[in-house]
């Protein structure tokens, strides 16, 4: 029975909603003012969301569902018995353009199982960026998964039209690889992710001579892992995190709870790991990213190495090193500041730059929007001292969500 | 007879300016001053309002550091009646106290910022939550279509410069209770005059509907996180809004029917696929070159090797 164009993107769509990874952000700006085509890219835009609580901000689709490979966590592997479809490269183009005039998305996440061969599979989502770039004169987003072992001249002409290109190592660890995913190697991966690495940076560089060299996927490299599926714990995820942002300076590293799926295989956990502990390893992350956090430090006090499910990562930090507190809020270096529970990088900015004119006392932070009863503890200011936290035993207790009150119906 | 000055909604900060300045250079206090929108009601009681007297002499004009300026401009195109008067009372401390807007416990300048992150977010949602719908087939080579939209501030200007340089191969038209704004491949007419909501289809929007529901993930559930992002209050204007009380009814269903599926046979293809890499293979795959970058990505010893 022919499949309709709507039963395959209903199809192709289901089957890549797997990759966390929506972002639209990081290639910097352009617009069509002078290309006088179709698309911008700023800031990455969510244009949508879904009851999972996710943003729909590109049109993430695969080329095909059909897949030579059998990774065990994946809904496509050639063991499964789900109903396979795919789009042509003209079909995914056109729908691109017409999801994105009508402002639904920033623009396409192409991905695919593997047909044939890696290089046929890269070379025909090649294909769709090139044709949205040059024939359509599109500007908007794309992010293109890379295929393990493609040939480099097709990775080199990926990065000339997408914005960012990923590939995602998974499981967190080898071990893991090889147990879920037979016909992947984490060399394999590692292999690609340099090469990326090195064409970015390449990308960036100007020659001697002054001249800009070939673009390449200015948003830069994703990847994504996942999470609970084997048995690695949060330690061996965030120091695989680790290694990925610095030795492959990658953008982003998502991470995503293993989901129940549709005839899964017998060898996956029957039940999924709570939401919570993805929610607590994008957290570590942030700290990563923006808070001057290293991994390390995040996972050093937790024993079995998996983070606190009932305490965020930085209240969990701050209270096992409680002797670096209270802090000064008029006088705290910038650093330490940002290691305070529940005050965030907008509000560490406004404190510094409203100290530098004033006396700030406690109070004054409730018009920065920051939780007095949270940070209270941590802090000392004009007219507060708190006790030494190092004294309080119930400290712990003090922050833990408190019972759900039980209200009559 | 009071002082003040009755403003457009859609009064920028270059039309309240030269009031603001007049007042000032004629030393008027900020409670001396009153501002009025044309749009709020007038009532018989009001007292008429009166032009400032002429500047003192040898009144030195207002000053403003850039980021004071910025933050004016923001806040000028909220929708608060009490605007302009907080323009005006920032304007007049900023002279006394230059480092007024850099100081965000202070609760005129706690005020305006937020107000400033309203009209931000009005701004942002709308580029987000705009749905244009095909209209008419297309003339001489373009394509035209239509959208309604429901700000909550006076934005058209601010949010124009976004939409003319994204959608520039296509005539649009955006129509909101606000005014409208219409792009033709040249030029972007903004026009305040408040419009009604135009009755639209578009089919294509069945295809948008049948995306949203298959990129979603029934195992995870998380409303408020969806809630928080997407209030409600512009549901009723996006098309794909009206599947969600359905989607969230079947999901517990979808979730335990994958639970129950008992593991079916593997499809045909796959047994193929496994007999020819038996059969063609090598036994041990051949390990690529090692990454140029030794970036460690195996921090840990081999046995249980981080990837
Ligand atoms: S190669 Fe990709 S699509 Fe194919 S089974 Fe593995 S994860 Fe799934």
């Amino acid at each position: 029975m022919k499949q309709s164009l709507s039963d395959r993107l209903a199809l192709l769509s289901d089957a890549a909603k797997y990759d966390a990874s929506c972002s639209s952000s990081g290639a910097g700006k352009r617009d069509s003012a002078a290309t006088k085509g179709l698309g911008s890219v700023s800031n990455g835009i969510c244009h949508a969301y879904t009851p999972d609580g996710r943003c729909i901000s590109l049109l993430k689709i695969l080329l095909t569902n059909f897949c030579i490979y059998d990774c065990a966590y994946c809904i496509n592997r050639s063991s499964s018995n789900v109903p396979r479809a795919r789009f042509t490269p003209d079909e995914v183009i056109w729908l691109t353009l017409e999801f994105y005039r009508r402002n639904y998305i920033e623009g396409l996440f192409l991905s695919s199982g593997i047909i044939r061969s890696s290089d046929d599979t890269m070379s025909q989502m090649v294909h769709v960026a090139r044709e949205l770039r040059q024939t359509h004169n599109f500007r908007g987003y794309i992010h293109l998964k890379t295929i393990p072992n493609a040939s480099p001249a097709l990775l080199a002409e990926a990065g000339l039209y997408a914005d960012r290109l990923s590939i995602n190592v998974e499981m967190p660890t080898e071990q893991g690889l090889a147990a879920y995913a037979p016909q992947k190697h984490a060399s394999e991966i590692r292999h690609s992710m340099g090469e990326m690495r090195t064409h970015i940076e390449a990308g960036k560089d100007r020659t001697l001579t002054g001249r800009k060299p070939p673009r390449f996927a200015p948003g830069g490299q994703s990847t994504q892992m996942i999470v609970g599926a084997d048995a690695a714990t949060d330690r061996d995820i965030l120091s695989s995190s680790s290694s990925l942002y610095t030795g492959y300076r990658l953008r982003r590293v998502y991470y995503s709870a293993f989901s129940p799926i549709p005839d899964a295989s017998a060898i996956l956990p029957v039940k999924a790991p709570p939401l919570l502990r993805e929610h607590r390893l994008y957290q570590a992350d942030w700290l990563f990213r923006f808070y001057g956090f290293q991994f390390s430090e995040i996972t050093a006090a937790r024993p079995d190495g998996m983070l606190d499910l009932e305490l965020d990562p930085k209240l969990a930090w701050a209270l096992a090193n409680r002797a670096l507190f209270p802090l000064d809020l008029n006088r705290a270096p910038k650093e330490m500041l940002l290691r305070v529970p529940g005050l965030g990088v907008r509000s560490v900015q406004a404190i510094l730059s409203a100290r530098s004119h004033r006396q700030l006392r406690l109070e004054d932070l409730v018009r920065l929007n920051v939780s007095i009863r949270k940070v209270k503890p941590f802090l000392y200011a004009t007219g507060w001292t708190p006790g030494r936290l190092a004294e309080r035993q119930n400290l712990r207790e003090l922050f833990l969500p408190q019972p759900q009150q039980l209200s009559l119906f | 007879m009071a002082y003040g000055f009755v403003l457009d909604d859609y009064a920028s900060f270059s039309a309240w300016r030269p009031l603001a300045r007049q007042s000032f250079l004629a030393g008027c206090a900020p409670e001396e001053i009153e501002w009025r929108g044309t749009s709020e009601e007038t009532t018989l009681f009001d007292t008429p309002l009166a032009s400032p007297p002429p500047a003192r002499a040898g009144a030195q004009p207002p000053v403003l550091r850039s980021q004071c300026h910025a933050l004016l401009r923001s806040i000028l195109r909220h929708a608060d009646k009490t605007r302009f008067a907080l323009a005006y009372r920032i304007l007049w401390r900023a002279q006394t106290e230059p480092a007024l807007a850099s100081i965000a416990t202070d609760p005129d300048i706690a005020r305006a910022l937020r107000m400033h992150q309203q009209v931000r977010k009005d701004v942002h949602k709308m580029t987000a939550f705009v749905r244009f719908r095909e209209h008419g087939s297309a003339q001489a080579g373009r394509r035209s279509f239509y959208a309604w939209f429901e700000p909550d501030h006076y934005i058209l200007p601010s949010v124009a410069p976004f939409f003319a340089r994204r959608f520039v191969d296509m005539d649009w038209v955006i129509l909101t209770p606000k005014g409208s704004l219409a792009w033709n491949g040249d030029t972007c007419a903004f026009s305040p005059v408040p419009c009604a909501k135009p009755k639209l289809s578009d089919t294509i929007e069945q295809l948008w509907q049948t995306y949203y529901v298959s990129t979603f993930n029934p195992a995870r559930i998380k409303t408020k996180a969806m809630l928080s992002e997407m209030p409600r209050k512009y549901w009723k204007n996006l098309p794909e809004t009206t599947l969600i009380p359905r989607m969230l009814a079947e999901a517990d269903a979808r979730v335990t029917a994958m639970a129950a599926q008992a593991p079916r046979p593997a499809p045909a293809f796959h047994h193929k696929l496994q007999q020819r890499r038996s059969a063609t293979a090598p036994a041990v795959q051949e390990e690529p070159a090692p990454p140029q970058h030794s970036g460690k990505f195996i921090a840990s010893p081999p046995s249980d090797v981080s990837l």
